[in-house]
């Protein structure tokens, strides 16, 4: 029991700090690649090719004036920024980044907890995240906010219903709720689910990228018509905490894709968690690349193809594996 | 079961039925209604809690994402675009509205109480629900769903696609 607990607080402590830093990180290969994408150098100031920027830009959100504004809902305004990040760090609880090793003969699973319901555990706790924009939206009580907000809960729960569909398919194949059951299935190459489920990774893609609000589906917070969207009246560190949540649901979303199609952390020659951080800044530089190239989708062309599109092709591929499932 | 297991189980316990008590409590003597409606939410989460304290992980993740993620956005939604504020609930109350309120409340009363009873004339049957939710879980609950009472749950899902056809219909008049 003691040696249980004591190896998985080392690893909560070791999973904690590693996305920490993958999220300062990624905002600087964020500004850096947007930076080349547009015939630039991005951050070059601090440290060798700005570096060390992100931590120049926390130290700077850290030591800035905090405004409130007058007329703010004070508990909710404040718990606001709470709700969106808790939900983007405790999701990684189930991801299974490596094989079981054994280090000082005691065996180690490489995932904080493989829980039998690992997917299930993923769906609640993403459906909890849209709280935290909607809150942070109606409690600035400013229309812009609230706007981005509503439009923010709103484009979340129709995109929520296609990205639990999508996944079906796999959940199917592989014959189990658990993430680590799902990366066992998938022991070979031609196995990854990415083949063997071609329409559910690409539904996964598209509605992934509308849930966490990244371009082209960042409509929550449209510059050009909503100023910034929920947080306008956020500073300082709660509107760090805003960021933090965003890139941390980023890389979520990327180890999620790693894990369902991908293979997880399997691969040759290279230790599994290489593995597993490589196919996972591969999905990093995509979410990048596209927020470089495509220009923003517009409200009534979201939801409809959100509906009318996404929805009937996720059931359709639900239908198509359980046939070829069948035969 | 170990005994650790067992201390820690009641220890669980405790704590979420205490904090699922005073949120759910906040939820009726709150004055705003989002706040409300926010203690509604972590009343639903302690129960989920309890529900995987009871060795019912499926149960818990349904509770979370049908109740807490799906449900209760619809209804903050609701609140925040009412926007209600104090003064608009007044300090008028009418005559029938109290009537029915304590005659809800009283048949609720002896609804709880029947429920209390039963609960401690079963007290230490709990293993009824882990055995039938707990192994594996999903596939015992897809099991039973789809051949026991394959009937009952095909009726449910008609009556939810009714409401969703009244639901466009009441939505969009002419369409």
């Amino acid at each position: 029991m003691i040696p249980f607990i004591i190896i998985t607080l080392i690893k909560i402590l070791v999973v904690f700090v590693v996305f920490l830093l993958m999220i300062a990180y990624l905002t600087w290969l964020e500004r850096k690649l947007l930076g080349h994408f547009q015939v630039r150098l991005g951050p070059m100031r601090v440290g060798p090719h700005g570096l060390l920027q992100p931590f120049a830009d926390g130290i700077k959100l850290l030591f800035k004036e905090e405004l409130v504004p007058a007329n703010v809902n004070r508990f909710i305004y404040n718990l606001a920024p709470i709700l969106v990040f808790i939900p983007a760090l405790i999701i990684m609880a189930v991801i299974p980044f490596g094989d079981r090793i054994t280090i000082l003969g005691q065996k180690v699973d490489l995932v904080i907890s493989d829980f039998n319901m690992g997917i299930l555990y993923v769906f609640a706790i993403t459906s909890l995240g849209v709280y935290g924009l909607v809150l942070a939206g109606w409690s600035s009580n400013n229309k812009y906010s609230l706007l981005g907000g509503l439009r923010s809960s709103a484009q979340m729960i129709s995109y929520e219903v296609s990205l639990a569909l999508s996944l079906i398919g796999v959940l199917m194949i592989a014959g189990s709720l658990s993430l680590v059951e799902i990366v066992k299935a998938q022991d070979k190459f031609f196995n990854w689910f990415i083949f063997r489920q071609p329409l559910g990774f690409l539904l996964y893609l598209v509605c992934i990228i509308a849930e966490i609000n990244r371009a082209p589906f960042d409509l929550p917070e449209a510059e050009n018509e909503l100023v910034a969207g929920y947080y306008t009246e956020y500073s300082s560190m709660k509107f760090a905490m805003f960021f933090l949540g965003e890139y941390g649901s980023m890389i979520n979303a990327g180890a999620l894709a790693t894990t369902l199609f991908l293979g997880g952390w399997q691969g040759p020659f290279l230790p599994p968690v290489v593995w597993f951080l490589i196919k996972l800044c591969a999905f990093l530089f995509l979410y990048i690349w596209l927020r470089a190239t495509l220009p923003r989708f517009r409200y009534d062309q979201l939801m409809n193809f959100g509906w009318k599109v996404l929805l009937p092709l996720a059931l359709l591929n639900i239908l198509i594996t359980g046939v070829v499932i069948l035969l | 079961m170990t005994e650790t297991d067992e201390n820690m189980e009641y220890l669980i316990f405790s704590i979420m039925a205490i904090v699922a008590t005073v949120c759910a409590i906040l939820v009726i003597s709150h004055r705003n209604p989002v706040v409300s409606a926010l203690f509604l939410i972590a009343t639903m989460v302690s129960l989920a809690i309890l529900f995987l304290a009871l060795n019912a992980p499926f149960l818990a993740a349904i509770q979370i994402i049908v109740y807490a993620g799906a449900i209760m956005v619809l209804f903050l939604f609701v609140i925040m675009l009412l926007n209600l504020r104090k003064d608009e609930f007044g300090p008028e109350r009418r005559k029938a509205q109290r009537f029915f309120a304590v005659l809800f409340g009283f048949l609720f009363l002896i609804l709880l109480a029947t429920a209390i009873d039963v609960g401690l004339s079963s007290f230490g049957q709990r293993e009824v629900a882990a055995e039938s939710l707990s192994p594996a879980g999903v596939e015992n609950l897809a099991q039973v769903l789809f051949t026991e009472f394959l009937f009952p749950f095909e009726l449910a899902s008609v009556l939810l696609l009714i409401a969703i056809v009244g639901a466009i219909v009441m939505a969009k008049r002419k369409l």
